[in-house]
């Protein structure tokens, strides 16, 4: 149904053209600044991929092996790039694998357009052939959709579509199209969205919460910030890094807001929750100001929420009025962009430094090193461990690589012990946990980025999710480097086994194929590594390689990845083994 | 420990658009929360429609749920109202068999008495209508059911808030 929303992305006044349907999705996304896409062709959206042949020379469009790997390929594109990417996928079982991947996004604030074709209009509700609802299929994972059936719909929700997912707090939009609405001529014409009737993408900051948050602060003896993502989305690093350098305040990060500031910026008390840092866990629960900026208290940051953070008063930034108190009671919501509200509560804050209150940090830091990192990255037992990994990872890349890791035990030693200097560096799926996410999230970042080292790193497990897109890698020469820590178990899974079933390891031990030859098959140059005087070598090679390169580690089978809090737990009970 | 529920009418003017029941109905959906009615129709505003819904939670759960029901970009804003905020009505009709018009006489005392009205009569069967409060819709039906009723539907709650919500003056910052 048409509505006034539509007629707010304003009226064209250009000169128009008769052009199809499937025409105008091309000039749209060329409009839209969109010169790379990723997708899976079929019998409901071939007129749109017709018109991509035209348009070959100005979008690239990379086919990926599976839908899914689509998605997330954009995903990886719009993370280290902070554009929207595109996947593109045909009706029914083509626009189900979207799902996956939007889901990711959604939780995960990523801003991506979806476009799926559909059955012919006079078709839908028949149970034509690949007909699936995928509107109805998607609204719980989208921030929109919507489904065209008229050719002339198109430029004016496109130009919504990535208004949408780019504004306020981004994340996946989806729009079907039916098959004659990609036929249909109609006179086009193009103009970009700049708002939306209802909605309303950056609440105003209200000038009383600033001063009263920043009362908080000046009075605070033990301050402590833990920001997220939401620093990264509204490019808030630099006026971050200014607040809290002019207050003096330790930080902790959740895993996607890490890369916002340097790993070794002396405020950088390290990642926070379930396998995070001993220091910032426990600290929480003594802290007597806790600054959230950017981040939504997700339950693997917080544990138990009846003994999370009690004793402080709470400062919450946020750019969505529902993640106010949705979680965690605040006592101070400062409603807005962050970049903007940062920079203005920085006047109102007094210079200040907390020396007794970062010792505390220093010496939990110290007693995690002994316990954990010492032995996680130095190891002297039998056995790689995946923190050496990481670690020479380290040394070569300096810091300056972007790390994208799939889901499970290799992710938290690759979050926890990642060192990076750039922002928009560290890209893995945090709310879903999708396996699977890696391999195809790194290629997306390497077209975006492809100056730039990029290192998928997976477990075994999902590795194989999506393996598929190796061929992707192959047939795009993109030129990513991928490492295996290959345990021969789902090592996440087979930890809650150990520790809270009773070793009775359930479906969690693998049987794997030979991964290097796998990689070879698709001409991609491949080592495995099972000793540890190998290692360093092996990692030097594949970082200095100019192409693609596969790095299988054979770690150590029984590995476990601490500190780690319980589920259920308060952060300050956080183990240390 | 469970945080005492009671009822609430949720407003929430939107855009007319398809597939947003499906959006608004998943938010209380996935809570495992019931709506005990919902009604969509047109509003004050021209082009914007009004839903109202009746649920039974704790009114944390409802501060939560309408702030992810204001942050879907279809919704210009939704609102919550305790019974003693709003005014409300709800309709609903009876079909009954009409011999009983005239075998039992207490029946039209019944009608009057509820102040219901007769909507139409015919050989077979005629049909009463009342608008009213939900208790009272409740008294009429179970004075009636003893008569036997054919068929028996109500309506969704329809209210309005004795307080100002102030959407037209929100609606004109909203205009590009």
């Amino acid at each position: 149904m048409q509505t006034k929303t539509i007629q707010n992305t304003q009226k064209a006044v250009q000169k128009t053209e008769r052009i199809s349907g499937s025409e105008a999705v091309v000039r749209c996304l060329l409009a839209e600044g969109v010169d790379i896409l990723y997708g899976y062709p079929g019998g409901a959206i071939m007129p749109i991929y017709d018109e991509l042949y035209k348009y070959q020379d100005k979008i690239h469009h990379v086919l990926t092996r599976h839908e899914q790997g689509a998605t997330h390929s954009a995903q990886g594109y719009a993370r280290i790039s902070g554009k929207v990417g595109v996947a593109m996928a045909t009706s029914g079982p083509g626009a189900t694998n979207l799902i996956t991947g939007i889901a990711d996004a959604q939780i995960d604030s990523t801003p991506m357009v979806c476009i799926t074709g559909q059955v012919a209009s006079h078709l839908l509700g028949s149970d034509a052939f690949q007909e699936t609802d995928i509107v109805g299929i998607s609204t719980p994972v989208t921030k929109w959709n919507h489904q065209i059936t008229k050719a002339s719909e198109i430029p004016e929700v496109l130009a919504k579509a990535f208004y949408i997912a780019k504004s306020g707090r981004p994340g996946p939009v989806l729009i079907d199209i039916t098959k004659d609405a990609q036929f249909e001529e109609f006179d086009f014409s193009y103009k970009k969205c700049t708002g939306v009737r209802s909605y309303k993408p950056v609440p105003e900051t209200d000038p009383n919460s600033l001063k009263a948050a920043a009362e908080l602060i000046n009075n605070a003896k033990k301050p402590l910030v833990v920001w997220g993502q939401g620093i990264i989305l509204s490019e808030a690093e630099e006026a971050f890094k200014a607040f809290i350098e002019k207050a003096g305040i330790p930080s902790a990060w959740t895993i996607l807001g890490v890369s916002a500031i340097p790993t070794e910026h002396p405020l950088n008390v390290g990642m926070l929750g379930m396998h995070g840092n001993y220091a910032p866990n426990v600290l929480t629960n003594e802290c007597d100001v806790l600054i959230a900026i950017g981040m939504r208290f997700d339950d693997r940051v917080t544990g138990n929420l009846d003994k999370y953070a009690k004793q402080a008063k709470v400062i919450h930034f946020e750019i969505d009025p529902a993640e106010v108190d949705k979680n965690v009671k605040t006592d101070v919501a400062i409603l807005g962009d962050a970049k903007a509200s940062l920079e203005s509560i920085l006047p109102l804050i007094n210079k200040n430094s907390h020396p007794d209150w970062h010792q505390k940090f220093k010496d939990l830091y110290a007693i995690e090193y002994e316990k954990v990192i010492k032995h996680d990255l130095h190891p002297t037992k039998e056995g790689l461990t995946m923190g050496e990994v990481l670690h020479q990872i380290n040394l070569e890349s300096k810091g300056e690589a972007a790390i994208v890791s799939d889901v499970g035990q290799h992710q938290m030693i690759a979050c926890r012990y990642a060192k990076f200097n750039q922002t928009k560096s560290n890209i893995t799926s945090g709310g879903l946990g999708t396996m699977g996410f890696g391999l195809p999230a790194a290629i997306g970042a390497k077209m975006a980025a492809p100056e730039r080292q990029v290192v998928s790193i997976s477990g075994d497990g999902g590795y194989q999710m999506t393996i598929q897109e190796l061929g992707t890698i192959f047939q795009q020469k993109t030129a990513v480097k991928i490492v295996v820590l290959n345990n021969d178990f789902l090592g996440m899974v087979r930890q809650w086994q150990q520790l809270f079933f009773d070793k009775r390891y359930a479906s969690t031990e693998m049987t794997n194929p030979d991964f290097v030859a796998i990689a070879k098959g698709y001409y991609i140059n491949a080592r495995r590594v099972t000793k540890r005087e190998e290692l360093a070598e092996a990692v030097k090679e594949m970082m200095q390689s100019k192409e693609a390169y596969f790095l299988e580690v054979c770690v150590e089978k029984e590995g476990n990845v601490f500190p780690m809090v319980p589920s259920g737990a308060s952060v300050s009970d956080i183990r240390l083994s | 420990m469970e945080k005492e529920t009671k009822q609430f009418t949720v407003s929430v003017y939107t855009e007319n658009n398809i597939g947003l029941l499906n959006r608004i109905s998943a938010i209380f959906q996935r809570r495992h929360i019931n709506i005990e009615s919902i009604n969509s129709s047109v509003s004050e505003i021209e082009s914007v429609s009004r839903w109202t819904l009746v649920v039974n939670l704790s009114e944390e759960q409802m501060k939560k749920i309408i702030g992810q029901i204001d942050k879907q970009v279809e919704v210009i804003k939704a609102y919550y109202h305790t019974e003693e905020e709003i005014i409300y009505q709800e309709s609903c009709i009876f079909k009954m068999r009409s011999d009983l018009l005239f075998d039992e006489r207490q029946i039209q005392n019944i009608i009057k008495d509820s102040n219901a009205r007769i909507v139409t009569v015919n050989r077979d069967f005629f049909v009463i209508e009342k608008s009213g409060r939900k208790e009272e819709i409740e008294m009429l039906q179970r004075e009636l059911s003893v008569f036997g009723i054919m068929q028996f539907t109500r309506s969704g709650r329809i209210s309005v808030s004795k307080d100002e919500m102030k959407i037209s003056k929100m609606l004109e910052t909203f205009n590009h």
